[in-house]
């Protein structure tokens, strides 16, 4: 069965000041992606490490049965694997031992990445580079890569881990349009495959409705609009949300384009 | 597609560059010894070479006074200065990683300048602790003032929002204020008192005994083990905070430990021969160019090729002026900072 995480009076405070204010969130279902959108500042990111068990939160945050704020840190990522916006460093690391380093690091720390040996670490992280279409960069060093290609990287060390929920903060920001595709395109078909819950926090409207099944719209920490692409995006939310007076469209192939006009 | 599969390409080449870091790890390791070996070798009194290795091997079947140069002398001074080199060098690179920053070390974020402000007490203020035998009182409060200092950063760090530039940041300051409070003391200090201080700051090989040496090969042995333990959570450390803590690892507790043991190691180190600030800061980066930062070859490396510089500092602070014999810390800055910008800058060939 596909499993639910389900958010429910979740805050999170930055010294006094609210970011997400008893925020719930009807349950996501594995199998397919769930965008998170919205104006900068709105939140997106603290949900997501948030959900990740990044930053302190109050509330309630189910996996299934499991009650992941309970959980140490270690515990969470049994579960949830978090990709944060930032690149990595340019460090003098491989793809490769970057990939690894993911799976080894908390196979040491004495949970077990599944019970894997180093030579199935070592399979398995090549897999996932070749998955991407990076095998080639495998013996790469992140220092000699540049920012697109340190990004995937960067995505390879989070769904090596197969996890069964897939945190994605702004995964294709700094890849050219090939790229982007590729990506969202091996996302969801992840996401279809292993039947896990990937939430993806995008700027692009378009591509989010493109490859979402479902948009959460979060606006200064509340839930602005939250269904499908055709629901969640509308000239009305995106005016109150965004400020912009924007159309929203089908193209010949059925899918939603935005063309913003102006900002109000 | 052209070519062999990437797959059949990486497993095969991976594989290759772990043999090739051992062999490295071997080289730097055999570069140590012949070091040692020179260190033995070298000093006022002429004892050739292979009477030296003779002499280590069958103490008995040397004359008294090369025994003694030897076993008390030679030995003790040299094999400190293979250990505080590992030792320091281990600091520097733990530091380096768990504080992401190429620039800490004990001696830029404070644990140096807190030993001389401890010794500066011991030496001219004639502070003393009930129960540490005389000899031990100026080590013991270099100590407690090293180890001190890396528990005030270690304080800082276990507040909740503390970022990695505010610990480099309080450890600078923590250089400021030591070194005006060094220097407050000396301003004060009787001259006799001011020359010793001083001396004591340069850093010496020379304070070296064999009760000295087994403190610190008792920390070194205990701290290793565990620094290289973590190794792969802070190979993943490298690539970031949150995604480290995404794979699990409590990076709070990892600085914690990590912190610990620097604190111990460098603070052993300082207090038996004093300032000597640039092993911490360099060997790390040797290894780096050398081995890349798979911590577990990046540590040991940055270990060995602390105890190879180190040794070869200690040579060079015996020969450099015949008759003469330099505090080490003055020559391992004199002589490893050209070296190092000669490797910075052939850098960009390599592989």
């Amino acid at each position: 069965m596909a499993p639910m995480l389900t958010i429910e009076g979740l805050s999170v405070f930055y010294g006094r000041r609210a970011i997400l204010e008893n925020l719930s969130v009807p349950a996501l279902t594995g199998g397919s992606v769930t965008a998170l959108i919205g104006p900068n500042g709105a939140g997106k990111t603290t949900l997501l490490r948030a959900l990740a068990g990044l930053v302190p939160a109050a509330g309630s945050i189910r996996l299934d049965d499991v009650e992941l704020t309970r959980l140490t840190i270690a515990g969470h990522a049994r579960f949830v694997t978090y990709m944060p916006q930032a690149l990595p460093q340019r460090v003098a690391l491989t793809v490769f031992e970057a990939t690894l380093s993911a799976l080894m690091s908390s196979r040491e720390g004495g949970l077990s990445a599944g019970g894997l040996s180093s030579g199935e670490a070592q399979a398995r992280a090549l897999r996932t580079l070749e998955r991407l279409g990076i095998g080639d960069l495998a013996m790469r060093g992140l220092d000699e890569l540049s920012g697109g290609q340190r990004q995937l990287a960067s995505l390879a060390q989070s769904i090596v881990r197969e996890p069964t929920v897939l945190l994605l903060d702004e995964p294709t920001s700094a890849l050219d349009i090939h790229h982007q595709m590729r990506v969202m395109q091996l996302v969801e078909e992840l996401a279809r495959e292993r039947a896990i819950i990937v939430v993806i926090v995008l700027h692009d409207i378009a591509q989010a409705a493109r490859f979402a099944r479902r948009i959460v719209v979060l606006e200064q920490g509340r839930i602005a609009a939250d269904g499908s692409p055709g629901e969640a995006i509308t000239p009305e939310t995106l005016a109150r949300v965004y400020r912009v007076e924007a159309r929203v469209e089908h193209c010949a192939r059925g899918f939603l384009q935005v063309i913003v006009d102006r900002a109000v | 597609m052209t070519g062999p599969s990437p797959r059949a390409a990486t497993l095969p080449a991976y594989a290759h560059r772990l043999r090739r870091r051992v062999a490295i790890l071997l080289g730097l390791g055999a570069l140590m010894l012949v070091a040692l070996l020179f260190d033995i070798a070298t000093g006022p009194s002429n004892l050739p070479l292979n009477d030296v290795i003779t002499g280590i091997l069958n103490p008995a079947g040397l004359d008294g006074p090369g025994r003694v140069i030897i076993w008390d002398v030679r030995l003790p001074y040299a094999l400190m200065a293979v250990l505080v080199g590992a030792a320091l060098a281990l600091a520097g690179a733990e530091m380096q990683t768990i504080l992401n920053n190429p620039l800490a070390s004990p001696f830029t974020l404070g644990v140096s300048s807190a030993a001389s402000f401890g010794a500066a007490l011991a030496l001219v203020l004639g502070a003393s602790l009930p129960f540490v035998p005389a000899g031990w009182n100026l080590p013991a409060f270099a100590f407690i003032f090293a180890f001190g200092s890396v528990l005030l950063l270690q304080a800082l760090a276990g507040l909740r929002g503390t970022g990695v530039e505010t610990l480099v940041l309080f450890g600078i300051a923590l250089v400021f204020t030591f070194n005006a409070l060094v220097a407050l003391i000396q301003f004060v200090a009787s001259q006799e008192a001011l020359q010793q201080l001083v001396f004591w700051s340069m850093g010496s090989l020379s304070r070296a005994t064999w009760q000295k040496l087994g403190v610190l090969a008792l920390v070194a042995a205990l701290t290793t083990p565990f620094a290289l333990h973590a190794s792969w959570r802070m190979t993943a450390l490298r690539l970031g905070e949150d995604r480290a803590r995404s794979f699990g690892i409590s990076v709070a507790r990892l600085r914690f430990f990590s912190l610990l043991r620097v604190s111990l190691l460098a603070a052993t180190s300082v207090a038996f021969v004093g300032t000597i600030g640039f092993i911490g800061l360099v060997a790390p980066h040797i290894a780096r160019m050398l081995v890349g930062e798979d911590h577990r070859f990046f540590l040991p490396a940055s270990m060995l090729a602390g105890a190879a510089i180190m040794s070869l500092a200690s040579v060079a602070s015996k020969t450099l002026v015949p008759g003469a014999l330099l505090p080490v810390g003055i020559v391992t800055a004199l002589i490893g900072v050209p070296f190092f910008m000669a490797l910075i800058f052939t850098r960009r060939e390599r592989l």
